[in-house]
């Protein structure tokens, strides 16, 4: 680990550092405000082409204002941004050709039925008629809504908006794919279900950038990790990499009786890496160790003719919850929801 | 820059999303239809017999029937302003706005559907119109021209309304905005009485007012004039057709620019 310029820790330094052409989205000092307020304050990031990079951040970081910016949707005040090798700003046409967007709210229209929406979408991706309708049946086959293609979307279930959103963004075959926030509002059920398309697609080759607030989300579809806290990003790395951060992983011990805490303790030393945190009511251990589950056979080892009782024992790694309340001081779940800062809007607009 | 054909083609596209609305949602229709032969009743039979000012001899049905026209059609392009609003609440305009299509293409889709709305409700209100005694008193073309300067001036109305629904954004505010705008606009004019009853402030703005030329036109044009009743001297109403294309071409080149600008810096939230 090492730190570079603005605080942001620089975590696997070896693959992910190198910027080449085979980059689809490069983001350099990408600065937005809207009026008196900085949204973004100098984002850089970059996906490499056919990878999945998850953007998290609590409510009102800036994943959606960055998504904007990336789709052309807004203009960024400073920086350089790419997608695809093309200037959003100076290429916004070629860059929209490239590009499919799924944006927070499902973008569908209720009136037309899933047919009718698809093929509209293709038709304004200039798709000639007939292809436009090959893609239609295609994708709504794809994502399990061909029974549904001639009802209007009006009739729909959160789920299978969501899915024919995502449908209509793929018509065009888009090189690099934007997903903000892709399962918020769906039961558990219909996330599953759409984590399972988006590994497909990822797993197909298309370039995506999804932004969540789940870190379950992000650690299960997402190669790499990018955290944006008030327009900054405090963090980058795999997800390994930003667990390993927040002090790497510790051996768990239950005990039967809590007079065994110190002899365990002291037998263990020497696989520690730092002093071992017990706790009498509890009767508990946690050592911090390093190594894979070979630590966990070799602490067994050491305990053997001890006669200690152990009731549980694991290797535990610290989660994504974790790691964001070590960067932020606060808990994912506890900033998204108390957030006052709503993000910013644009040029006179009212929410 | 994306081609005038590009343009054209994509703004098909997009009436016909609206129009397959206009189908699926038959209260559209109905309302639309419904409240104009409610307002020809209203006029032609409540106040009808109450309302003075015209001689004797002259009809009621043949005064009043292009003034309920015109405000019709007005009050509908306020449809437009809150159709845009509420595509702007749901995301579509994102959607719309990450593609690469001609940006001016949703405006346009939008107020030609709703101008083919607007034709439904001229149609429904003529036939009504017919029943209660109104009558066309010119030639074929100059009725179609009457129909025309009507659907004309709502088009150049939807384009300012497009402006007021990307700005304002919720559909309601946008109908009660444009309400508190449009009725006065529409009834301080020569819509439903005659302008020698107006004191004289309100009576000057009458006559410079859009809508009474419009009014005013469609009457020359469908021959619903009489020397009994005299129109004002003022020259818009002397030159109603030439004053309402006066604002028609104002109104677009004012109002096109401005709402495709507006459109395209324009985010959901």
């Amino acid at each position: 680990m090492r730190t570079v310029e603005n605080g942001v820790r620089e975590l696997s330094v070896g693959a992910a550092s190198v910027r080449g052409m085979s980059d689809a989205i490069v983001v350099e000092g990408l600065v937005k405000r809207f009026g008196a307020t900085t949204a973004l304050d100098g984002v850089d990031l970059t996906v490499a082409e056919g990878s999945v990079l998850g953007l998290l951040g609590p409510n009102g970081a800036g994943k959606t204002t960055v998504v904007r910016v990336l789709t052309t949707l807004l203009q960024a005040d400073a920086g350089r941004v790419e997608v695809v090798g093309l200037d959003v700003a100076r290429d916004a046409d070629r860059v929209r050709a490239a590009i499919g967007l799924t944006g927070q709210y499902a973008a569908v229209d209720e009136y037309l039925t899933g047919f009718e929406n698809l093929e509209m979408v293709g038709r304004l991706y200039h798709l000639p008629k007939a292809e436009a309708r090959r893609r239609a049946g295609e994708l709504l086959e794809r994502f399990d809504l061909s029974d549904a293609a001639g009802r209007p979307a009006k009739t729909y279930s959160g789920g299978m908006r969501r899915r024919l959103d995502i449908a209509a963004s793929l018509i065009n075959r888009p090189r690099v794919l934007f997903l903000d926030e892709p399962t918020t509002g769906l039961d558990p059920r219909s996330r599953l279900a759409m984590w399972e398309f988006i590994a497909e697609l990822a797993d197909g080759g298309t370039t995506i950038l999804l932004t969540t607030q789940y870190l379950e989300e992000a650690d299960r579809l997402a190669d790499r990790m990018v955290v944006i806290d008030r327009g900054r990003v405090i963090a980058r790395g795999t997800g390994d990499d930003l667990k390993a951060q927040v002090g790497g992983q510790r051996l768990e011990f239950t005990l039967a009786r809590a007079v065994d805490l110190g002899e365990v303790a002291r037998r263990l030393a020497p696989l520690a890496v730092e002093d071992p945190h017990s706790d009498e009511q509890s009767r508990r251990l946690s050592l911090p160790v390093r190594g894979g589950t070979e630590v966990l056979a070799e602490a067994l080892r050491l305990l053997e003719g001890s006669g200690v009782e152990v009731l549980d024992v694991g290797l535990r790694r610290p989660d994504l919850d974790d790691v964001f309340l070590t960067l932020t001081g606060r808990a994912a779940e506890e900033v998204a929801t108390d957030e006052p800062t709503p993000e910013p809007i644009p040029t006179g607009a009212a929410r | 820059m994306t081609s005038l054909a590009t343009t054209l083609s994509d703004s098909v596209v997009i009436t016909k999303r609206n129009l397959i609305k206009v189908k699926r949602v038959p209260d559209l229709v109905v309302f639309a239809t419904l409240s104009p032969i409610m307002f020809v009743l209203l006029f032609r039979y409540v106040f009808g017999g109450a309302i003075g000012g015209l001689p004797p001899g002259v009809s009621y049905a043949e005064f009043l029937l292009p003034g309920i026209f015109a405000q019709t059609i007005v009050l509908g392009s306020t449809t437009t302003g809150a159709s845009i609003a509420e595509d702007l609440q749901k995301g579509l305009v994102d959607r719309f706005r990450s593609l690469p299509m001609a940006p001016a293409a949703v405006l346009v889709g939008r107020t030609v559907a709703d101008a083919g709305l607007n034709i439904i409700s001229i149609a429904v209100m003529a036939l009504t119109g017919l029943v209660v005694g109104w009558r066309i008193n010119s030639s074929v073309p100059e009725a179609v021209a009457g129909f025309l300067v009507l659907l004309l001036f709502a088009f150049a109305i939807s384009w300012l309304m497009a402006l007021v629904g990307l700005l304002v954004r919720t559909p309601e505010v946008v109908n009660n905005a444009s309400f508190i705008v449009i009725f006065p606009l529409t009834f301080v004019a020569n819509t439903f009485v005659p302008l020698e009853t107006f004191p004289s402030v309100l009576r000057t703005f009458a006559e410079w007012n859009p809508v009474s030329a419009v009014v005013q036109a469609a009457r020359n044009l469908f021959g619903n004039t009489s020397d009994q009743v005299p129109v004002p001297d003022a020259w818009s109403l002397q030159n109603p057709v030439l004053y309402t294309l006066i604002w028609v071409v104002v109104i677009l080149a004012v109002f096109v620019p401005l709402s495709v600008r507006q459109f395209r810096r324009t985010a959901s939230r």
